[in-house]
């Protein structure tokens, strides 16, 4: 299965390009990395990716079709800042089931105590919410996993715990990952394949 | 790396914690209140001319560090332990007269600025006449262009400014004042290398210049590349203080499993796994708080929680350490 970006522009109104005539194809059984520096329109290129922006030109379409409208999003999107992702008055195991019935078994991988599930957002670090944000998006819908900097604002061994399962759990399950980073020696850790945005950004 | 220059004056002690910690006042339920512990035991201190890391995950409570230093806590938080600066114990009053003129912070992001203010016109602030105004707009000059920030920033409101030059506005605000101590907290997430490798250059610049700089981060990178020394920041406690230099090699001179871990952790040093997770605010056990990942408990971590000790001008928080010194 391929998750295709083809020919993606975007820019707000009429200011300069962000992106152009941009070209992007994964495969659901691969890891690839996609590296460029802060404002080069990394973040702009996954909410396209994953369905969340619609003014743009161009199409994204996966296996040959368009990204469904509604229902479940296969491309699930993975933000940097999971403080800010999570509605603040749910607890956790609400945000966590919203998404799929979460197995006992993964919640006990990801390291997820039982008793943070009855916590608020608030009470728990950005470790420990990055881990919900993460397995609330590996339903087994999921066919493509876009994640934005999701490892950036946490500790060095936090990040290996979440990418040592995420990179698990996506190849046993071929989920496909675009890894977006500004850090090279990571995305040379985890991805089969890197491309540097502004090699295939033509703005 | 950023090198650092020979210090010319002798270094003098500029800040001095020790043993602070911080609890918030909440309500759980009705009118019930609980007292949550977010830093039970966090001692440092700073010379001049000295940048001292202090390296916590996001969420963890580093920032607080900053706040208690200038005075700015929310009402509900209790502070207890010793501040000093300068040998003097710092109180609410003292701070209030220091922060903004001999303690500067540099904030985490632009939004600090204010975005109906021309940029000169705000980092200059308040002013008494136009001598006086004309003073000011003088020194703020100087220290802009030491910085690289051209004389057509000063009319530029904050959306205007790239994130590089932000960066710099930031930076050189907090020295308009000549500060001893800077508190940069957070100077770099979000920021290309480019930008971090220059922010970075300007914390040490500082130093040179014999300032005494508090940098809390989560990104240990920039901490090797800047500090002196780095204080790792674990569940409320300060678990250990090493010299830059001890993170080298397989990071044999690191003491603290934590730190160990952390190290090792990093892509560019074997991406090794390393399990468990930090207890919360509020579920802190009563023996060594890493006495459950540790590789090597004792019997006494259940119950005992080790005090910071000195090793050689390293601190290190570990019974293993402790009981080596007891007994030889």
């Amino acid at each position: 299965m391929e998750l295709r970006g083809e020919n993606l522009s975007f820019r707000y109104g009429s200011k300069n390009w962000i992106i152009k005539d941009l070209n992007i194809t994964m495969k659901n059984n691969e890891i690839k990395g996609l590296i460029g520096d802060s404002g080069s329109g990394k973040s702009t290129l996954c909410k396209i990716l994953a369905g969340y922006e619609n003014n743009f030109e161009g199409s994204v379409t996966l296996a040959g079709l368009p990204l469904p409208k509604k229902g479940f999003n296969p491309v699930q999107l993975i933000f940097q800042h999971p403080e800010k992702t999570m509605n603040p008055k749910w607890r956790m195991k609400d945000s966590l089931y919203e998404s799929w019935d979460v197995t006992d078994d993964l919640i006990e991988k990801f390291g997820i105590q039982r008793s943070w599930l009855n916590r608020w957002p608030n009470e728990l670090s950005g470790g420990e919410l990055q881990r919900f944000s993460v397995l609330r998006a590996l339903s087994p819908r999921t066919k493509f996993l876009i994640a934005d900097e999701i490892t950036t604002m946490l500790d060095a061994v936090t990040q290996v715990q979440i990418w040592d399962l995420v990179t698990t759990i996506a190849r046993e399950q071929n989920i496909g990952i675009l890894v977006v980073s500004h850090d090279k020696e990571l995305v040379n850790r985890i991805c089969d394949d890197v491309v540097y945005l502004s090699d295939i950004n033509n703005n | 790396m950023i090198r650092k220059r020979e210090v010319k004056n002798v270094s003098e002690e500029i800040l001095n914690v020790s043993n602070i910690s911080i609890s918030f006042l909440q309500y759980t339920r009705g009118l019930r209140q609980n007292l949550l512990k977010v830093i039970t035991d966090l001692t440092l201190n700073i010379s001049s001319g000295e940048v001292i890391a202090v390296l916590g995950s996001s969420g963890s409570g580093k920032s607080l560090l900053a706040h208690a230093i200038l005075g700015i806590l929310p009402k509900n938080a209790q502070l207890s332990g010793e501040i000093k600066y300068k040998g003097e114990i710092l109180d609410q009053k003292r701070k209030e007269e220091l922060r903004g003129k001999e303690i500067a912070l540099i904030p985490q992001s632009v939004n600090f600025l204010d975005p109906l203010m021309k940029v000169s016109d705000q980092v200059i602030g308040e002013v008494e006449d136009e001598e006086d105004k004309k003073r000011k707009k003088a020194h703020q000059r100087e220290v802009f262009e030491k910085y690289g920030l051209s004389e057509e920033v000063d009319d530029l409101y904050p959306f205007q400014l790239s994130g590089g030059m932000a960066r710099k506005v930031l930076v050189s605000t907090a020295l308009l004042t000549n500060p001893k101590l800077v508190i940069a907290d957070e100077p770099t997430p979000g920021l290309d290398d480019k930008a971090i490798e220059e922010t970075l250059s300007h914390i040490r610049k500082m130093a040179d210049d014999g300032v005494g700089v508090l940098l809390i981060t989560h990104d240990i990178n920039a901490a090797l590349k800047v500090a002196d020394k780095v204080a790792i920041f674990y569940s409320g406690y300060v678990i250990e203080i090493a010299n830059v230099g001890d993170f080298s090699g397989d990071g044999e001179r690191l003491k603290h499993p934590y730190t160990h871990a952390l190290y090792n952790a990093l892509p560019q040093n074997g991406f090794k796994l390393y399990k468990g997770h930090q207890p919360l605010h509020g579920e802190i056990p009563v023996g060594c708080v890493f006495n459950s990942r540790c590789p090597h408990p004792t019997e006494s971590c259940v119950m005992v929680n080790p005090d910071l000790m000195e090793i050689g001008g390293t601190y290190v928080r570990c019974n293993k350490y402790q009981q080596s010194n007891l007994y030889g």
